[in-house]
């Protein structure tokens, strides 16, 4: 099991609202649903394995206690596949513009 | 002492969390029995346009390029009428300090919290606000923590919205996600509790007063470089700040007969708090979901009295797909050279479609652009779509239905605008006004004040709230 040591950068899970607790006007498919909550920090224990509970100092100082889930988490994001029906618009709106036939 | 920190009892706490969390006594401006002195309260509260001219410069915000989108020009007058065809001009917002018109809200809000001695600012936002907030926090030196919406319960955060989340995060604010629900406001108000914060709420009379530099640089621009005022300025439409803000700049440098229209992506279908919904679509923001409620009822937002109020200045509403929003930003990238969006450029889908009924020699203004990157980017967007189970395809924009598929158009004059029918949302915005008054009655302050909200005349409004059952109250 992956195991942070204190001062690694890491992010934490909590539930803030158990399925079937949240606010009344919600839908009935996010009243099924817990309200979850992720916040990244650095470590404040000494050695503490993913799925431990852990204590961080947030950025602006905050103690938050919660479920570790990621050491060093990364950004998943990204600039996604070439899409089909965008590639060729840009020839075809120059061709366009120019007055040929597309 | 331990607070009881559970939804209720913060929930019961919250009118006094948020009093002094944004150091205004909103109840100073109340009128009525649910009106309130709208100037008033901008007037009082705010800081006057040349303060906030100056409030912007120091942080390097606003003064943005004015440019005009000659190619979308000739190709949108390829499909008018002759002598028909507007020419499209841009105010490039992207080039504010955090990439979008949203430095403006923030430049204000940070300084007011700074100024009044506050340690550090919090705003509950999934948009481009988050990343305005933490950039002015860092320029200003006071902490700063965003509170978004991001994930599903799967774990899926929508990639728009994790691209801001890190935006903010290289700012040096924390950033709290949260799955989807209204209850983010809950962790919100204890956050705000816990800290001390300022509530840079983006429906403050800062966060909208901000804004009004916009409408008036863009009109004092266009007056400078092309002689005139613009026809028309077509705003992106979510919250109601973009619109309400510019149109009250506009007025201020004086263009009275500026139509201002605003525009959102059609998301209508989908349920805005629902976690089987939230990644089915594929704008976060500037889209029908926050478009309609909070111009039927502006007052649901994080502070008592909301300070942008869209029905007071939209002379027109429109929407546009998805699909044609894509469109749009792959047209400005490849034939303007100005890769930015997508979401900011649902005001220009609409502005290519609305040009084309407008004269030649007519102006027309859309009045931002938003930086891109890596998540906020068609492609992006797009292949999250189709993990989602959304189909792509090119064809009719027209045959698109929100959550199910997305539509690029095969032609540009496939871009089409679809009129909201403001009466009707106006009617919708005083039934929502009635389910507030008790024993179905109003004072006269309050026809005038519902009249001035939705800018009609206080006969229709009275006349309609009887049609509600509510009469007014007689002495």
């Amino acid at each position: 099991m992956q195991s942070a040591k204190r001062g690694d950068w890491v992010q934490v899970h909590n539930i803030l609202l158990e399925a079937g607790k949240r606010a009344p006007q919600v839908p009935e498919d996010t009243q099924q649903v817990p309200l979850e909550m992720w916040v990244k920090g650095f470590l404040l224990d000494h050695s503490t394995e993913i799925g431990q509970e852990a204590q961080i100092n947030t950025v602006t100082g905050r103690i938050v206690t919660g479920k570790l889930v990621e050491i060093m988490p990364t950004y998943p994001h990204n600039f996604g596949e070439p899409q089909p029906e965008l590639l060729t618009l840009g020839i075809e709106l120059r061709r366009l513009l120019k007055g040929e036939s597309r | 002492m331990n607070k009881d920190n559970s939804y209720e009892a913060v929930m019961e706490r919250k009118q006094e969390i948020v009093k002094r969390a944004v150091g205004i006594d909103y109840e100073q401006f109340n009128r009525g029995i649910l009106g309130f002195d709208y100037e008033g309260m901008m007037s009082g509260v705010a800081y006057d346009i040349q303060e906030m001219i100056e409030i912007q410069r120091q942080t390097g915000v606003g003064n943005t390029p004015l440019l005009e989108l000659r190619n979308l020009t000739a190709l949108l007058r390829k499909g008018a009428k002759k002598g028909k065809g507007a020419r499209i001009f841009v105010k490039d917002e992207a080039a504010n300090p955090s990439g979008s018109f949203k430095a403006r809200r923030a430049a204000i809000s940070v300084y007011h919290a700074h100024k009044l001695g506050f340690p550090g600012v919090i705003a509950a936002t999934s948009g481009n606000y988050g990343a305005a907030v933490a950039s002015q926090a860092a320029m200003r030196g006071v902490q700063c923590i965003i509170v978004q919406e991001l994930y599903d319960s799967r774990g899926l955060g929508q990639p728009e919205i994790l691209e801001k989340g890190r935006a903010c995060e290289a700012y040096g604010a924390e950033v709290v996600q949260l799955t989807v629900g209204p209850e983010l406001f809950y962790y919100f108000l204890m956050l705000l509790e816990q800290t001390g914060y300022f509530n840079a709420s983006l429906y403050t009379p800062f966060g909208i007063a901000g804004v009004e530099t916009l409408g008036y640089e863009l009109a004092k621009q266009t007056l400078k470089e092309l002689g005139r005022t613009p026809d028309a300025v077509v705003v992106t439409h979510a919250g109601g700040g973009n619109v309400t803000g510019t149109a009250r700049g506009l007025l201020k440098a004086g263009c009275k007969d500026t139509q201002v229209i605003g525009a959102s992506v059609d998301l209508q279908g989908l349920h805005m708090a629902s976690d089987r919904d939230f990644n089915k679509k594929s704008f976060t923001t500037g889209h029908t979901g926050f478009g309609l409620p909070f111009a039927t009822w502006p007052d649901r937002a994080d502070v008592p009295r909301n300070a942008a109020r869209p029905l007071r200045y939209l002379d027109r509403y429109v929407t546009v797909s998805q699909g044609e929003v894509f469109f749009i930003t792959e047209a400005l990238a490849t034939l303007e050279g100005l890769e930015r969006g997508p979401a900011g450029n649902t005001s220009l889908a609409a502005a290519f479609a609305i040009a084309r009924e407008m004269d030649e020699d007519q102006i027309l203004v859309v009045q931002e652009t938003e930086y891109t990157g890596a998540g906020k980017h068609p492609n992006a967007q797009l292949s999250f779509a189709r993990k989602n189970g959304i189909e792509i395809k090119q064809g009719n924009p027209r045959e698109s239905v929100p959550g199910k598929n997305i539509i690029i158009p095969t032609t540009p004059d496939q871009i089409q605008v679809q009129e909201v029918d403001l009466e009707r949302v106006k009617r919708s915005y005083l039934k929502n006004a009635a389910h507030l008054l008790p024993n179905n009655e109003m004072e006269y302050t309050d026809c005038l004040f519902l009249a001035e909200d939705c800018r009609a005349k206080p006969e229709w409004v009275e006349q309609e709230m009887k049609l509600l059952g509510i009469t007014i109250k007689r002495r």
